[in-house]
């Protein structure tokens, strides 16, 4: 490929959302280094090569850090916010469900899958 | 070798205006009332400020519409938004243009009437791949932070809990501040959940407020009224803007910053007075006080056990009362420079307005401001002294 072809056509946000929509969690990889990247970059951080290319994400993770966002009953109610650490090594924000908020603890092993908020596609994690 | 920028900045002028609620007033009004009083302090006319430095979460161009409304035409100005650090950075931004030649006078300004205007104001983006889970920042970014902190160091939510007593304890000493009643360990963890494992009472508040600081070089400060406080030493790092990118959740770029600074001042942690440090949340204070090198990391929750930052303890930290207790309009660094700056003209004989006794602490040569921007982001940390302090 060429770099004109590399920066060439839809970014790589609208690349992701694309995959999302066919339901597929896509992330890169830095083709010189094997290094996995998320969220989706435009050259591989750090390095600074134009290098990166798709895999589909294994789906495993580890929750890292979470949350418990108070939300009142009537508004939908509490809701989880975690940070999982993905087994391909980046770190992502994430929604694990399946379980209580409040029971969703750091270092708990989860899988992921594409799924919604609100209308909006998302990658949820529940335990695994 | 010394540091070329150590002591090229003297703080001459200082003020706040508006702190707490200022119905009627907007963001920009409390600004100018800030420079107004801090050029007064300073004895200094506002036509000699030819640098202007300023970021607010009211304006996308702070430092350009600060400079129409009060008419000065800057040789040299930013208005860099690195969040609440902006204002640490801001110093050192100013000493290099003194020290250039650029300037002669610098202002640096901030102001906000979020509180009055419907509550907490930001002008952040939606954070790209964090937006869709909804998170509510920066709350979210923090409770996420002491998730991970509490877990890796086994320290509690009690552990907080002592952080926002010590502020309030200083409160209890400082009129100026917003929150002066009584509080216990067992109000806070008694507080209504808000992000887990943050409960109301380890979040800052939301007031209104704006500060001014006036910066000259060394030779121009000699003569002014109140005695001048140098910029020893300031260093900034920053590595993510989303919380999601923050390579450890528990160690912030103060660890780097902190160092930086401290080389730049000549001075070594220990040498300090008080601290000042960023206290958005609970969490801050102990992440700040490990990575600037009080004790190592994860050690806090013993380091600030029976009372040490509080009034009276061994370490005074945030004597204001800090953003959980005195003032937080959203972008709280210039307060925390102002406090910093303050101590030490107290100590200097200046008369800074009363406390409860202890409320000034004494023989304060040495203060550290340490700002913090963004989610745990960019920090950025001032080193201030006395002039037998250079």
């Amino acid at each position: 490929m060429t770099t004109t072809e590399y920066f060439s056509g839809p970014g790589p946000e609208a690349q992701f959302k694309a995959f999302m929509a066919e339901g597929k969690f896509m992330i890169q990889r830095s083709a010189a280094s094997g290094h996995h990247v998320f969220y989706p970059r435009t050259i591989t951080p750090c390095s600074g090569t134009a290098d990166l290319e798709w895999v589909e994400a294994s789906g495993d993770g580890t929750v890292y850090a979470s949350t418990v966002t108070r939300r009142r009953p009537e508004q939908g109610g509490d809701y989880n916010i975690a940070l999982i650490d993905l087994a391909e090594g980046p770190r992502m924000m994430a929604r694990v469900d399946g379980v209580a908020p409040n029971q969703v603890t750091i270092g708990m092993r989860v899988k992921a899958r594409v799924g919604e908020i609100d209308g909006e596609t998302a990658v949820i994690w529940s335990p695994a | 070798m010394t540091h070329p920028l150590r002591a090229k900045a003297a703080c001459v002028g200082l003020a706040t205006a508006g702190c707490g609620e200022s119905p009627g007033r907007n963001a920009m009004e409390l600004m100018a009332e800030a420079v107004h009083g801090a050029l007064a302090d300073a004895q200094i006319p506002l036509h000699e400020v030819d640098g202007l430095f300023a970021a607010t979460a009211f304006h996308s161009m702070a430092a350009m519409s600060l400079a129409e409304h009060l008419g000065v035409h800057p040789s040299f100005s930013d208005g860099s938004n690195i969040g609440g650090s902006s204002f640490m950075a801001h110093a050192l931004m100013a000493a290099m243009a003194l020290e250039a030649g650029l300037i002669n006078v610098a202002v640096i300004a901030y102001g906000s009437n979020q509180r009055t205007a419907g509550g907490f104001k930001s002008i952040s983006e939606p954070m790209p791949f964090e937006a869709v889970y909804q998170p509510r920042q920066p709350l979210t970014a923090y409770a996420l932070a002491a998730s991970r902190y509490m877990h890796q160091f086994g320290a509690t939510r009690a552990d907080l809990a002592e952080v926002a007593v010590a502020a309030r304890g200083w409160a209890q000493l400082n009129p100026e501040a917003f929150t002066r009643n009584p509080l216990t360990l067992e109000d806070v963890l008694a507080a209504r959940m808000i992000s887990d494992p943050l409960g109301k009472l380890d979040c800052c508040l939301v007031t209104d407020g704006a500060a001014a600081i006036v910066l000259t070089k060394p030779d121009r400060a000699k003569d002014r009224p109140k005695p001048p406080v140098y910029l020893l030493g300031a260093a900034m790092e920053h590595h993510h803007r989303m919380i999601s990118a923050m390579p450890d959740l528990t160690v912030t770029a103060a660890a780097k910053s902190g160092p930086r600074a401290f080389e730049m001042a000549g001075y070594k942690p220990a040498d300090m007075n008080t601290l000042q440090l960023y206290d958005a949340f609970t969490i801050n204070t102990l992440l700040f006080l490990e990575d600037l090198g009080y004790c190592a990391k994860g050690e806090a929750k013993g380091f600030i056990a029976g009372g040490r930052i509080a009034p009276g303890g061994e370490t005074p930290v945030n004597t204001n009362g800090g953003g959980l207790s005195c003032v937080h309009p959203g972008m709280y660094g210039l307060f925390v420079t102002i406090e910093a700056i303050r101590q030490i003209r107290a100590s200097l004989g200046a008369d800074e307005g009363p406390r409860e006794p202890g409320g000034w602490i004494d023989d304060v040569k040495l203060s550290l401001a340490h700002g913090n921007g963004g989610v745990l982001s960019s920090q950025v940390t001032s080193i201030w002294g006395a002039g037998d302090a250079i």
